[in-house]
């Protein structure tokens, strides 16, 4: 066991479930963060946590399943066996939430509840109220607040991660932080470092995110040197409350328990909602995808919303886009037991009640599948080893990524209520591998003190630069909105080469005027001025990233949607012709997966740019099919699909047979 | 066809910004722990379905005061915006409450011509409208707001639990630490520990460790205490809870204003926890004479 120290850096439920299980392993931890960790961004996660439970069980589910759907749902853009230990560690996890005191909504019998969540058939998710991640996150602050009691864990709140320090070899030995009253730097020496800082909402303006969500702890790591995986896959939630200051979330689990989406038929149809009979309202969801009606996958119900407004011009609203969210026709009792707490953010910011009037939503980005490249290491049984040292962490040896902020679960889409999941599984599961590391790596040695003193000396240089600009004629709040807008119209739900190689340029511009703004406050206590604009100027190199490869990857997949490379369904009706369409849709599909299949792995580059390369990914478990949520045909290409897959099985039988005798040998 | 503009971004930006109304707001400011308060005014532009949130961003970003002054942007605490998080409690228009779902209609309405912020009164001022609420957090340590598990290995499922007990927990476990009852709790008074020139940082933080807990405990965690005494494994160290409640800044503090219920933005209900806890301190208090 060590008797070091580690320092995770985000007090979410990642760095939380870290926390605890190194404090429990007897390892020392301190652990920073911009808030105090209650209040960190995962309590606005609501609608639940998935796994497969004694119920499903029972109707045919397994583990295997929640990792096909989890996989399925991300477009098979992640490397399997992280997904298959997370979906097999999932009952244990929801078991420990459970004996740490999370008030899960429970059956007459007092069994734990399940309700229905997007991309699957299952009744997974276990659920507190509407509040979900808050509940699970208080029961991991209570359980680290108990360890610090123990003076096994020191939090340092209200602290910004500035730097990793790294030793002439490239090994991570702790960070430089602030503290963010007394603007004082401190270099916090580490056997290791976690960063469980989250998503990067912020680049975007507004989204679902809330205001630490910046991700400039990430980014600082990335230009630290750290690898970025899949920065374009940025989940763009179906149904979110537009509001000024920010969008917010109204949770997937209000379609769950049984809300209906809808426009009048007839465009921007003035009269009151609930005088609109049955048959003038167009229930699209429910048309276009009879199997999964209101819970399809997320990227599909944000392009059918997003779609039934711009091209199909049947918003509800005529100056602004947005669709019914409807509940009116659910029990007002049933409302309040199993959604009340979002029921009441709608009406608290909208002033009206959602349980007597439609709510008006549109979608709002909301999640980053990418992150930090992190590794792992493989088990004989397709699973991850528990405790290498290689899990979790990044490409930076002894920095490691856990939760949001890193790209392991949820490839090209993430599936509702595996958030909460993956964020809680990788804390928890990368902590023996921090054990393992400390006890393995060398320590910094005799001598160490230079590397700490030298990225002090450099972040406090950067820090009194900032404060000392005069006469910049540039606002960093104005250029935050600028970089917002940008985002948001060019990299969320539709994308373009030319509108992404256009906004590319503009977001250099904008880092360049950022040289150019000046503080309107230049002191040196609780200075917020200062901290978002260091915060701002590290949202560059991420926009930089997500623009970027966005524009290579010519493809459409999970939330990453270009329609000039848009697979569309089956036009033919004759079945003879259907055939061959669908043949060639496949021969199509199977081209594209041999193209794009890959991880995008952007590395910053000296001269401020991403550099981009492409990682294979394991799919070695669940081969790649064809994601058919719905589309035109998709029952012949699946016919076609399966004949192919059942051949290629047959082929791979007999190995070291000798080469199998196919067409054109 | 798709729009160029993303339907994301609000359509308001193109409205010419002929004579636009103007929020006017108050702000009670202090550059640091120990030096004078003064106010400040600013004004904004106003916009629809506005907050206290967005005016405060609007001032950060104008940077200047109503009279034109060039003013650093006033330091306030915010994170979630959607009244979960807890951070953004402050006086609104003398009100403890979020500044998130503090809606400028409705504060021009029950107020008309300008709204006031403030910083808590009951906590010692950071800077501006940021007070340092640590206090807050140390109560939940004295009265061991947790379940004591074994550990995170697996034990299988926690204990049963019916509806019923599930719909009394939850709403206590909603408390998001806003601290709202404090502020307006008549017995929670200020507790400002100031670090002496020649102490440590380490006596310091024990030192105000020590002042705190000798102050009230506070609704919030009292109702904490209810919530975990409540539960079934929670309540294995049910007499240690019942020990904070009894002991100095206990639950006898309490003067039954019944301020804490009503500005509870989670309408938690505070006194109903602070009566359950009220009966089992004294029925452990003559149980403890007895067991002497």
């Amino acid at each position: 066991m060590s008797q070091g120290r580690v320092l995770v850096i985000g007090g979410g439920l990642a760095g939380l479930a870290a926390t605890m299980r190194l404090a429990e392993l007897g390892v020392g931890v301190d652990l920073v963060s911009l808030v105090p960790v209650k209040r960190s961004h995962s309590v606005c996660a609501q609608g639940g946590i998935n796994s497969v439970n004694a119920l499903t069980r029972q109707q045919g589910d397994t583990e295997w399943k929640h990792f096909d759907d989890t996989v399925y749902g991300g477009d098979f853009l992640q490397h399997q066996p992280p997904v298959k230990e997370m979906t097999d560690w999932a009952p244990r996890i929801i078991d420990l939430m459970d004996r740490l005191g999370v008030p899960f909504n429970r059956t007459p019998e007092g069994f734990r509840d399940q309700r229905r969540f997007g991309g699957t058939l299952y009744k997974r998710t276990s659920f507190a109220g509407a509040t979900t991640g808050q509940q699970l996150l208080y029961a991991l602050d209570e359980q680290v607040r108990r360890y610090e009691v123990e003076g096994r864990v020191k939090k340092w709140e209200f602290w910004d991660f500035l730097e990793p320090v790294l030793d002439d070899a490239g090994r991570c030995r702790g960070a430089v932080c602030q503290d963010l009253v007394t603007m004082k730097f401190h270099a916090f020496p580490a056997d290791a470092v976690i960063l469980a800082t989250g998503g990067c909402g912020l680049v975007y303006g507004r989204s679902t995110m809330s205001m630490v969500c910046t991700g400039d702890a990430v980014s600082r790591a990335y230009q630290a040197g750290a690898a970025y995986g899949n920065g374009e896959f940025i989940q763009v939630h179906p149904t979110a409350i537009p509001g000024a200051d920010k969008l917010r979330l109204m949770s997937e689990s209000a379609r769950g328990e049984g809300g209906r989406v809808w426009v009048p038929r007839t465009p921007q149809d003035s009269r009151d909602p609930r005088d609109i009979p049955e048959a003038e309202r167009y229930y699209f969801l429910e048309e276009r995808y009879p199997k999964y009606g209101n819970l399809v996958p997320r990227d599909i119900a944000t392009r059918e919303i997003f779609d039934i407004c711009t091209t199909d011009g049947l918003s509800v609203e005529k100056d602004r886009l947005c669709v019914y969210l409807d509940l009116t026709h659910l029990s007002r009792e049933m409302l309040d037991r199993k959604l009340g707490g979002i029921l009441d953010i709608y009406e608290k910011f909208q002033g009206v009640d959602p349980r007597a009037v439609p709510m008006k939503i549109f979608p709002a980005v909301h999640y980053s599948m990418g992150g930090l490249w992190v590794d792992y290491e493989r088990s004989a049984d397709g699973g991850m080893v528990e405790g290498a040292v290689r899990n979790q962490q990044t490409t930076i040896p002894g920095l490691y990524a856990i939760g949001e902020c890193d790209y392991q679960y949820h490839g090209a889409n993430r599936l509702g209520a595996n958030s909460l999941l993956s964020c809680i599984f990788s804390g928890l599961f990368v902590a023996p591998s921090i054990v393992a590391a400390a006890s393995a790596g060398k320590s910094a040695g005799e001598g160490s003190g230079r590397i700490f003193e030298a990225t002090l000396r450099r972040q406090e240089q950067r820090h009194e630069a900032l404060l000392s600009r005069r006469g910049g004629d540039e606002n960093p709040y104005a250029l935050h909105q600028q970089l917002g807008n940008l985002m948001t119209r060019v990299a969320t739900v539709v994308r373009r080469n030319e509108q992404l190689a256009a906004a590319y340029g503009e977001v250099c511009e904008l880092e360049g005027r950022w040289q150019r703004c000046s503080l309107s406050d230049s002191g040196n206590w609780t200075n917020q001025n200062v901290v978002f604009m260091k915060a701002l100027g590290d949202m560059f190199p991420i926009a930089k990233l997500i623009l970027k490869g966005a524009l290579l990857r010519d493809e459409c997949r999970g939330a990453h949607y270009k329609p000039a490379f848009a697979m569309p369904g089956i036009a033919a009706t004759d079945p003879v012709a259907k055939r061959l369409e669908a043949e060639a849709w496949c021969d199509r599909f199977e081209e594209n997966t041999r193209r794009w299949l890959k991880s995008t792995v952007a590395r910053h580059g000296a001269d401020g740019h991403p550099q981009i390369s492409y990682e294979d990914i394991d799919t070695s478990l669940i081969p790649p099919r064809p994601r058919l949520y719905g589309l035109v045909g998709g029952d012949v290409i699946e016919e076609v699909w399966k004949e192919r897959s059942q051949a290629a099985a047959e082929h791979a039988v007999p190995a070291g047979a000798g080469a199998p005798v196919g067409a054109g040998v | 066809m798709i729009k160029a503009v993303s339907p994301l971004d609000e359509v308001h930006d193109d409205e010419p910004p002929v004579e636009r109304r103007m929020v006017h707001v108050r702000v009670l400011r202090q550059d640091a722990p120990g030096q004078e308060s003064y106010w400040e005014r600013h004004a904004v532009p106003y916009e629809p379905n506005m907050n206290v949130i967005s005016v405060l961003q609007k001032i950060a970003e104008r940077a200047r005061a109503e009279d034109g002054r060039e003013v650093s942007p006033v330091a306030w605490d915010c994170n979630c915006l959607e009244e979960v998080c807890g951070s953004c409690t402050m006086l609104v228009n003398g009100r403890s409450r979020m500044a998130c779902s503090a809606l400028v209609d409705r504060l021009l309405a029950e107020s008309p011509g300008e709204i006031e912020l403030r910083p808590m009164s009951k906590f010692p001022v950071v800077r501006d409208l940021k007070v340092d609420r640590g206090r807050l957090f140390r109560a939940l340590e004295r009265v061991k707001a947790w379940v004591p598990v074994d550990g995170s290995y697996d034990h299988g499922p926690g204990p049963r639990i019916s509806p019923e007990e599930q719909e009394d927990a939850y709403p206590l476990s909603e408390c998001m630490s806003c601290g709202c009852c404090l502020e307006a709790c008549p017995q929670y008074t200020k507790i400002e520990v100031v670090r002496r020139d020649d102490e440590s940082e380490a006596d310091f933080e024990h030192r105000r460790a020590a002042a705190y807990d000798r102050g009230f405990l506070g609704a919030h965690a009292i109702s904490q205490a209810v919530l975990f005494n409540g539960h079934p494994t929670g309540k294995m160290i049910a007499d240690e809870r019942l020990e904070s409640l009894t002991s100095a800044g206990g639950i006898q503090m309490c003067g039954n204003a019944q301020n804490c219920v009503a500005v509870c933005p989670k309408h938690i209900p505070l006194t109903r926890s602070i009566a359950r806890a009220g009966r089992a301190a004294t029925v452990w208090a003559i149980k403890k004479l007895f067991d002497r």
